[in-house]
């Protein structure tokens, strides 16, 4: 028996398949672009085909992220706070806090030893401090969003990003890189940035250890950085961060299978 | 004949404007005007704009007496003779070429002030929000670039919305992906670019109401170049919006007309 999570995100769609055991065997991640319902039919077909399984093989699917009422193979939705929440703890079973840094939004989890929710707050009302605005940095120095994190950990010399705005950050880096401030450094000041605005976050939320990373972001080692130097303390960072919210899913999806309800008249 | 310079360094955009040393009234007054892009080398947008400013009035170089700077790029010009903050040298040039004005509107790519201004051209309050692009020239950069669109075709399109649709992203980043959206969702294109006028003259009026807002009511800064915004600030407001030829030049014409004020000063002044 198997299930997924689908977690349509603004920017990237992922999908976990899991087996019966709660196993990850497959996973799957592509951009979401315009059309939703495609991403995530792509994303969960090639889950299946990493796990050597056919599609219709998949007994629950669960879809998460802000694109959740369209993964076409839903058979129910979860939001992505409760799915990030999920799939931290499964992981990192000492997790107390998450800090999801996605494209579009920013949020700051607090959850219970299973997994449960306990009080969330979020930023999506502004670009500042999300991955849109590493993105945005990333672009105006001609690099790939892979490249700056490993890049700004060569920085020697402190430099402070002055503006909050996306928008503006642009311009600011652009005059910073005119005056010939290194590359490396202004993309430290840009990590620094979106770390103090990670740890605003988290305040709202009274933080307890451990914290988990989860979202995209994560996988920037810059960033990893910059928020354990701004908080003092280790955070749980992996190569399965993105996927946090689509495994989270794929668990619920097993719950709800293992409890007898995998047909979608049943659940309706 | 000599000349004073104005020079109005701004973030997207610099502008000058050339008046004589002396005397000039209505269109006597602007003998010469350029606007260039600012780029990164801001003294050297500065440069190039006064130069083409002064060629415009049928000048060169050493015609020009006096050089007076504004704009966030002020303390970059490196010839100038005296630098003056935005806020007063919009106010004075707009009260210069719109008398009766007393409320003003000045939005520029990075900034939006509102400002109470008296007959004489002196501030007596104002707002300015200068930390992010939701009521900026910069938000509907964004929107046309997301579209696909040069910024000149937006307002001719803009105008030919029936319906604007609701942009319920404040923030210029999140709103391209609202856009690209609605996009897919078939609503049209000029739509989309009046509901993105109507969002931002939503945040410009607000600004503007914290000032008091009292009649007449005129916009200065680059943006008064785009009528659908003007028309949707208009609806909003439930006022009509003043405008000059020379709006986008009020900065620079105000610090010229500082600037001259200053250097008559200086020239009456006993010598020490």
């Amino acid at each position: 028996m198997y299930t997924a999570g689908v977690d349509v995100g603004s920017t990237q769609t992922k999908s976990i398949v899991l087996d019966e055991n709660g196993r990850i065997v497959g996973r799957g991640i592509r951009m979401t672009g315009a059309d939703v319902v495609r991403a995530g039919d792509e994303v969960l077909a090639a889950a299946c085909e990493q796990a050597g399984i056919e599609t219709h093989e998949i007994v629950y699917t669960i879809g998460t992220g802000y694109g959740r009422f369209r993964v076409a193979t839903g058979d129910d939705q979860v939001t992505e706070i409760s799915c990030h929440a999920k799939g931290a703890v499964r992981l990192h079973p000492g997790t107390r806090t998450i800090l999801d840094i996605g494209g579009q939004d920013t949020k700051a989890i607090r959850t219970n030893a299973e997994g449960e929710v306990v009080d969330f707050c979020m930023n999506d009302k502004c670009a500042a401090g999300t991955g849109r605005f590493l993105a945005a940095a990333a672009e105006v120095m001609g690099l790939d969003v892979s490249e700056i994190g490993p890049e700004s950990l060569k920085s020697t010399e402190q430099l402070k990003i002055t503006n909050v705005c996306t928008v503006f950050v642009e311009s600011e880096i652009l005059n910073q890189l005119s005056r010939g401030r290194k590359r490396e450094d202004i993309l430290a000041g840009v990590h620094r940035s979106i770390a103090g605005r990670s740890a605003s976050l988290l305040r709202r939320v009274s933080m307890e250890d451990e914290l988990t990373f989860t979202g995209g972001v994560a996988r920037n080692p810059g960033m990893v950085k910059a928020v354990e130097e701004r908080l003092g303390t280790h955070v749980n960072a992996d190569e399965d961060s993105q996927y946090m919210g689509a495994l989270g899913a794929a668990i619920f999806a097993l719950e709800r299978a293992q409890a007898g309800v995998h047909d979608r008249e049943v659940i309706s | 004949m000599s000349y004073v310079v104005g020079v109005d360094v701004g973030s997207r955009q610099t502008k000058a404007v050339v008046i004589p040393a002396a005397g000039g009234e209505g269109d006597g007054l602007v003998l010469g005007r350029a606007t260039v892009y600012t780029h990164f080398d801001l003294n050297g947008a500065a440069e190039r704009a006064a130069l083409e400013a002064l060629a415009d009035a049928g000048a060169v170089h050493g015609d020009m007496e006096y050089l007076a700077a504004t704009g966030y790029g002020r303390y970059q010009v490196a010839e100038r003779d005296i630098q003056i903050t935005e806020i007063t040298c919009h106010a004075r040039g707009a009260v210069e070429l719109m008398p009766d004005v007393r409320t003003l509107l000045d939005v520029g790519a990075q900034n939006a002030r509102a400002v109470k201004v008296e007959p004489s051209g002196r501030v007596t309050s104002f707002r300015m929000n200068d930390k992010c692009a939701s009521g900026a020239g910069r938000f509907v950069e964004r929107v046309a670039k997301a579209l696909e669109l040069d910024m000149d075709q937006v307002s001719a399109l803009a105008l030919q919305a029936k319906e604007p649709c609701e942009i319920s992203s404040i923030c210029a980043v999140l709103a391209e992906s609202e856009v690209i959206n609605h996009v897919t969702n078939g609503e049209t294109i000029p739509d989309i670019l009046q509901g993105t006028h109507v969002s931002i003259s939503d945040r410009l009026t607000s600004l503007v109401r914290q000032v008091g807002l009292e009649e007449p009511f005129g916009l200065t800064g680059g943006v008064s170049h785009n009528r659908a915004l003007i028309h949707a600030l208009e609806q909003r407001l439930g006022m009509t919006v003043c405008l000059h030829a020379d709006s986008a030049y009020a900065g620079a014409l105000g610090a010229a007309l500082l600037g001259r004020q200053r250097a008559l000063q200086l020239t009456q002044a006993p010598a020490a």
